[in-house]
């Protein structure tokens, strides 16, 4: 007996709408048996997990702001990911993004270097420098790969740990706060250096809008350009794509300063919206995450922007159930983990049928 | 079926219950960790206090945690705490900073305790540890103990906790071992067990017979002991990790600090302030003295009582910086927030601070 996995043809939309359901079903009943393991109420957890962070308008606050940054990356990794380009590093790029862009915030705090000018056209450099910051960052990878024949997975992930201890070391040195008794951050952003809160009091900065912005222009671009049509056929059949006279290479360049920029756009506005000053490392690993997220999202932005909604569900929920049922941090882990097993099994059963042989070759 | 219908019921019941009562009397004491609870460090130091807390209030209070916190993005998880009824909550690393003052200021009536920090608000107080005065018994231990006169130093991040803590040891030494030399390895971390063995069995290969941290795994103790040589542990007791190797350890007591604020909390007489606690509150403590002959076994007792008293002070001048300038007159000793910023290492220490 065996099991074969056979391809369905094009799986029927029905399907794929399900599929995410009944994924989401079975982590539940795995993760409410576990739960119930423990001695808690898989009722209560499901209560705090998914339906309160959902019932409050801070949490929904939070829910976004976890969110955007991922999506953000996420979205510009779908044009690499679909070019068959293999991003790794948007970790990094999103650091040297946020780093660059911070580094305006520093230059002009205390109202330094601003003249007549005044000070709002400070965020916009801000953002501005550190989107061209993140893209240049990924030129590198990208010019190894179409001068060199370098493989960008390596280069770019190895840029990840350059890009790490560059603003590690400048934290610690020529960034330092100089009132800072010696301790390894910068001052803290002036307001000109900070995005504005979309809520009085809350924690919603404009950022976010970056990251819907970003989802919609993508969605319209991968629908109805001829730079979208490229992108997925190049991915999908590069001999076609060279025969329509597409270039691998100008593309691979492309889509590199596309994801880079989108990271490096990411991690400005988290430095200028949620940290408020650069600190030795600035990002909780948003940069890999952003790679699950994108995969999730099935390399569409929409669909990436609902991955990054409930994974960021996930860790507020998470969060919760620590404080409320002291469930341990490793049971949220441990459940974004099957969550996310249960997706990409979902996704194999839509995509392929499952038929067991029975008898036959041996 | 039913059964299990009238079981969830009278669960959901005593769950309300349970939920009114507590929201009358318990004071919720919250608290944000910057490891994991099991890193026999850090974060295990700071949840031993939360458990000493528990232990001492009992029904008075209710304790919550959340580890593993990355510093970059900790507002929402210390808010979420502040959110959920907690009315006093400990953050505990020095990244914590300044979303902790963010948060304090939307939560005027929530008490906030930053350790290690250096800015206070009308409702978040800091508070740390004189790790120094324990760092300076074990270089009187080491100057006496070692017969290389070579002892291996593994240190985290060159803040000025771990820079005093490097001088403190020096001058220790110096006082009984002028000839003692150190060799410095940084490890960029405070946790990697894989990072400190490493190092440790490098400084070990470099003739050092005596092994010192500054991080919180316990794997240079148990280089140390495979290795038959010695090592002094950090934040917690690892006399376990090196039975034959540790001389003693300089263990992070929070209990201490823990319980007097959570009693001023329920007292209604929590103020704001600034703690700098050593030996003298039990702030640091010193592990049993282990694996060593009588004779040094008094004198670290001895220095111990002293700085206790107040009667020795490890950074009593004179004291010479590394390329001979005097920073501290004979009979003076060196301000508080000289040692809180200090950049700079004394004289005999053989190593560059990253900069």
């Amino acid at each position: 007996m065996r099991i074969d996995l056979e391809p369905r043809g094009a799986p029927s939309r029905m399907l794929e709408i399900l599929a995410p359901v009944a994924a989401f079903a079975v982590a539940l009943l795995i993760g409410g048996l576990v739960v119930w393991l423990l001695g808690k109420s898989p009722v209560r957890a499901f209560q705090v997990y998914f339906v309160e962070p959902l019932t409050q308008g801070w949490s929904l606050q939070e829910i976004a702001v976890k969110a955007a940054p991922l999506a953000l990356i996420a979205t510009g990794l779908a044009f690499c990911f679909r070019a068959n380009v293999w991003n790794i590093g948007a970790e990094g790029q999103f650091i040297v993004g946020g780093a660059i862009g911070g580094w305006i915030g520093l230059l002009t705090h205390g109202g330094a270097g601003q003249g007549v000018l005044g000070s709002w056209w400070i965020l916009p450099a801000m953002l501005i420098a550190g989107a061209l910051a993140g893209a240049a960052y990924a030129m590198i990878p990208a010019l190894l790969r179409v001068r060199l024949g370098v493989s960008e997975i390596l280069t770019s992930l190895m840029l990840v740990y350059v890009a790490e201890l560059w603003l590690d070391y400048m934290v610690r040195g020529p960034w330092k706060d100089p009132k800072g008794f010696n301790f390894p951050v910068t001052v803290t952003f002036d307001s000109s250096a900070t995005l504005p809160l979309l809520v009085e009091g809350g924690r919603l900065h404009a950022g976010v809008l970056l990251a819907l912005v970003a989802v919609a222009v993508a969605t319209v671009i991968f629908a109805r350009s001829l730079f979208g049509f490229e992108v997925r056929l190049v991915g999908a059949a590069p001999r076609a794509a060279r025969f329509a006279g597409f270039s691998e290479k100008r593309l691979a360049v492309a889509v590199l300063a596309i994801s880079g920029a989108a990271a490096g756009l990411a991690g400005i506005a988290e430095v200028s919206g949620q940290i408020g000053q650069l600190q030795t490392s600035i990002s909780p690993g948003y940069g890999f995450t952003a790679i699950i997220v994108a995969f999730l999202g099935r390399l569409s932005p929409p669909g990436i922007l609902v991955a990054a909604l409930v994974l960021a569900l996930t860790y507020i929920g998470g969060e919760g159930a620590q404080i409320a049922l002291k469930l341990p941090l490793d049971m949220t882990k441990a459940f974004q983990g099957v969550l996310l097993m249960c997706v990409l099994a979902a996704d194999v059963f839509t995509r392929y049928r499952v038929r067991i042989v029975t008898g036959g070759r041996a | 079926m039913r059964k299990l219908v009238m079981a969830a019921a009278a669960l959901a019941a005593s769950l309300a219950l349970g939920a009114t009562a507590i929201a009358q009397e318990k004071l919720k004491v919250g608290f944000i960790y910057v490891g994991p609870v099991g890193d026999f460090g850090w974060s295990y130091q700071h949840d031993q206090g939360r458990l000493a807390l528990e232990k001492k209030f009992g029904a008075k209070i209710e304790t919550s945690y959340l580890e593993n916190v990355p510093e970059n993005d900790s507002e929402r998880s210390i808010e979420q705490l502040a959110r959920s009824g907690h009315k006093l909550i400990f953050t505990t690393s020095f990244g914590f900073m300044e979303p902790t003052l963010k948060v304090a200021k939307k939560f005027p009536d929530v008490k906030f305790e930053h350790a290690t920090g250096f800015k206070q608000a009308p409702n978040v107080a800091t508070y740390a540890a004189k790790f120094h005065e324990g760092r300076y018994i074990i270089g009187q231990i080491a100057g006496k103990m070692t017969k290389t006169n070579t002892v291996g130093y593994i240190v985290s991040f060159p803040i000025p906790e771990v820079i005093a803590g490097i001088n403190a040891f020096m001058l220790g030494a110096q006082s009984v071992n002028p000839n003692l030399k150190v060799k410095i390895v940084w490890v960029n971390t405070w946790f990697d067990p894989g990072k400190e063995a490493d190092a440790a069995k490098a400084l070990l290969a470099q003739g050092a017979d005596i092994l010192v941290q500054h991080t919180d795994s316990a794997a240079a103790m148990q280089e140390a002991e495979k290795a038959g040589k010695h090592a002094f542990g950090q934040a917690s007791d690892m006399i376990k990790f090196g039975p034959k190797a540790q001389y003693t350890s300089i263990v992070d007591d929070w209990s201490a600090y823990y319980i007097g604020r959570v009693q001023a909390a329920l007292d209604g007489t929590w103020k704001s302030g600034d703690v700098w606690g050593g030996l003298a509150q039990d702030m640091v403590h010193m592990a049993a003295y282990t694996n060593l002959p009588d004779d040094v076994k008094k004198m670290a007792e001895e220095t111990q009582a002293a700085i206790k008293s107040g009667k020795l002070n490890p950074f009593k001048g004179p004291i010479l910086k590394q390329d001979g300038t005097e920073v501290v007159k004979a009979g003076e000793n060196l301000a508080d927030k000289d040692i809180l910023s200090m950049n700079w290492y004394v004289k005999g220490v053989d190593d560059k601070i990253p900069q």
